[in-house]
């Protein structure tokens, strides 16, 4: 049953490879990426030759569809890994944990705001819009509602001696929304300008597409596809493993309204 | 137990604290060095700030620094009428941004206070609260808001319920209005006026909440309960407003007094704000209902799951916002770092490195910037070389004792045709030499013309025909009057 797997093939398995690096190439662009994606999904050879060249390389191939293309993750310690230091390089040192919670919410923030309810997640079609302002505005609001579930208690404030105790919708609430700079843009420290800065670096990766007015952005089935399959899911076991993880139902838990 | 009682002291400590950014600025208007603060009243100019911020407030957005130092100007200029408009604007921009707390990361103050935990045991905490708060506008702008504590801190009513308080208002503005009262009804109406601004505020946020997400609010109890308030809110200040109008009328044309009929048309003013404030809720409060209906249906009508998938929102967001730094540190670091996707590492391509190579560096001239052509005067020669001078020292030298020009021009004309121009011109020269400066200039000697009054008579020059001795110049010995020239004093000796 195994064939033969020519040089031919590993080279054509790693320019597949080498398209999922590119940001902004998709198959329906490109007859040759078109070409390779439906080899990878009829040629069962083929797709493993790929899926060996890229875990080589330290890549994990997550999906190969003809609308994303090919999907990569890097794999931890990887040379395409992106780490949170270099991101969040430009933070005082003094309140870095912090800065870093936030800049990973901020992006959970878009994933969630970009996909706001499962089915949306599961739904190959769907396409969702987000832009600094919702999702901002999201998190505000399910920070407020955070809070009025403590006002009143003794709960209310946080301890002053222990910042790394500090509940994370404290610290989001806490960061202005807007700062004014000299040269009227807002700041870069406020929650927005780290909103900011997450949806135009998703789309700098080909995660999200800028759409007409300034500052509002869809989403490609790429990123459908990396949160769907991978960043969901690393968050959910590291949340499973911290044993705070509310129980799911099929309809969805989107409903902060109500327990207020 | 203490519970209660420790309450209401940390209560009161946390209406305390609002107000210390105010003391605050009084205390350190004197350290500034570009301003003589005396005369500057800096938190009753803060009050007059949050005040102008918090009638700017609307649905859309509040007041941008810029237009409300613009209002705060004519406050500002009233305590220091001698100073300039630049040094009012100035003073306004400083206690706006003192009162956003400008140079803090989270633009806000914050006040440790202590309470005790169920155990008994003193535990610290931080009280975080802002004034003047800074949002985006649709168009980008960062407008200025009042916080609750701001306006709080305003009113002066601490830990009361928006309600009641309301209600207090209005029958204390009735009161005021009958008793001819004018000046205290102004301010009862201002207060009910920022009693609508609040529940205006209230109301936004649960609209905009609602319009991001149909389901992170309560449609079915919390939101028609808020509308419900606020519809029979705007019923009674109608009613309330549309009475006082006609009374404030009244007593507007009544009034004999230019004072109080300037006051009755002030507080007509505020009271039609008011109005034009209910009216704008109430167009908010009918565009509710269709506002949510909309967004059910967008949300709720769409296709049905086709795979299990996690909830992004209630799972993973709010899960990590209710958790500690410390621990949100993972769950948020896996996301980022598995949602972000690939870096590829920045290697130059083949193409882009001979690139590279083969770009000719910029052209840049070894010598540096041109050297501008000088404009060049043409010298003027010597008139007699340095033969000349030889054979006029020589000519000048000989003898020694005095001798008359006319021989000396003679004996030059015999060496030289050219000659005797030199020479009259440092016989000339040494009429009145500076004794002081050959002898500090170390020459061994020093050629003196005197005029005696005898005419030359030669055939090139004309002049007096000068005496011309060389003496000897003698260290230490100053001729008498000391002023070191050749004068008439000298002349005999010289002669």
């Amino acid at each position: 049953m195994s064939r033969e797997v020519s040089p031919s093939d590993v080279e054509a398995a790693a320019r597949l490879v080498a398209f999922g690096m590119r940001p902004k190439a998709l198959p329906g662009r490109d007859p040759a990426y078109a070409e390779l994606v439906r080899r990878y999904r009829e040629d069962d050879v083929f797709a493993d030759t790929a899926q060996r060249v890229a875990s080589g390389l330290g890549l994990v191939v997550l999906a190969v569809d003809a609308a994303p293309g090919i999907v990569l993750a890097a794999v931890e310690e990887s040379v395409f890994e992106i780490r949170m230091d270099e991101y969040a390089r430009r933070t005082a040192l003094a309140n870095r944990q912090a800065d870093k919670v936030l800049h990973g919410l901020a992006h959970l923030a878009s994933a969630a705001l970009a996909f706001p309810r499962p089915d949306d997640l599961g739904n190959d079609t769907y396409v969702g819009r987000v832009s600094v302002d919702q999702v901002d505005g999201a998190v505000r609001e399910a920070a407020r509602l955070l809070e009025e579930r403590v006002s009143g208690s003794e709960e209310a404030d946080p301890l002053s001696d222990a910042p790394q105790l500090e509940a994370v919708w404290r610290v989001w609430l806490r960061r202005p929304e807007a700062a004014g700079t000299k040269d009227g843009r807002a700041g870069e420290a406020t929650t927005r300008g780290i909103v900011g800065k997450a949806l135009r670096f998703l789309a700098d990766q080909g995660f999200l597409v800028p759409v007409g007015t300034e500052g509002v952005y869809r989403t490609t089935p790429r990123y459908q596809v990396q949160v769907r399959e991978l960043a969901a899911q690393r968050a959910f076991d590291e949340l499973l493993e911290l044993g705070v993880l509310p129980v799911g139902d099929a309809s969805g838990s989107l409903r902060g309204g109500s327990d207020v | 137990m203490v519970r209660a009682g420790d309450d209401g002291v940390a209560r009161r400590l946390k209406a305390l604290a609002c107000t210390a950014p105010l003391h605050d600025l009084d205390s350190r208007r004197t350290r500034l060095d570009w301003l003589d603060a005396a005369p500057y009243q800096m938190s009753e100019i803060a009050l007059q700030a949050i005040d102008q911020v918090t009638l700017a407030m609307d649905f859309d957005h509040g007041a941008d620094q810029a237009q409300v130092v613009r209002r705060l100007r004519p406050f500002v200029a009233a305590q220091a009428p001698e100073a300039s408009d630049d040094e009012h604007e100035r003073v306004g921009h400083w206690v706006i941004e003192n009162l956003i707390n400008v140079g803090s990361l989270d633009r806000g103050f914050q006040i440790d206070y202590g309470s005790l935990d169920e155990a008994g045991r003193y535990v610290r905490r931080r009280f975080d609260f802002k004034l003047l708060v800074e949002l985006a506008g649709p168009d980008g702008q960062v407008y200025l808001r009042a916080s609750d504590e701001a306006i709080n801190v305003l009113v002066g009513a601490l830990d009361t319920d928006v309600e009641s308080a309301q209600v207090a208002a209005e029958v204390k503005l009735e009161n005021l209005i009958q008793r001819g009262r004018l000046g205290d009804a102004r301010l009862a109406a201002e207060q009910a006026r920022y009693r609508t601004v609040q529940y205006a505020e209230a109301l936004r946020q649960k609209l905009d909440a609602t319009r991001r997400d149909v389901r992170s609010v309560d449609w079915l109890a919390s939101v028609p309960a808020l509308l419900d308030e606020a519809l029979t809110h705007i019923e009674s200040r109608y009613r309330a407003e549309t009475a006082i109008l006609a009374n404030i009328a009244d007593a507007r044309d009544d009034a004999a007094e230019p004072d109080r009929r300037r006051q009755a048309a002030d507080l007509l003013g505020v009271v039609n704000d008011c109005i034009q404030r209910h009216t704008q809720l109430q167009t908010r409060l009918q565009e509710a209902g269709a506002a949510f209906r909309a967004e059910q249906d967008r949300q709720e009508f769409t296709g049905g799951p086709q795979r299990a998938a996690v909830d992004v929102f209630g799972q993973l967001l709010r899960p990590c916002l209710a958790l500690d730094v410390d621990r949100a540190l993972a769950p948020t670091g896996a996301f980022f770092g598995a949602g972000a996707g690939v870096r590829v590492p920045s290697v130059p391509s083949l193409g882009g490195l001979v690139e590279t190579l083969l770009t000719p560096p910029a052209e840049r001239d070894p010598l540096g910037q041109p050297v501008p052509e000088p404009e060049l005067a043409p010298v003027v020669p010597d008139a007699f070389g340095e033969l000349r001078w030889a054979r006029a020292d020589a000519v000048l030298g000989a003898g020694g004792d005095v001798v008359r020009l006319s021989e000396l021009l003679g004996r030059a004309r015999d060496v030289d045709a050219e000659l005797p121009a030199l020479v009259a011109l440092r016989t000339l020269h040494a009429v009145g030499t500076a004794i002081a400066t050959a002898r500090n200039q170390g020459d061994g000697s020093v050629l003196i013309a005197v005029d005696d009054g005898a005419v030359l008579h030669d055939p090139e020059f004309g002049g007096a025909d000068l005496l011309v001795a060389s003496a000897a110049v003698l260290a230490g010995d100053l001729d008498e009057d000391g002023d070191g020239t050749i004068d008439g004093n000298d002349r005999r000796e010289a002669s």
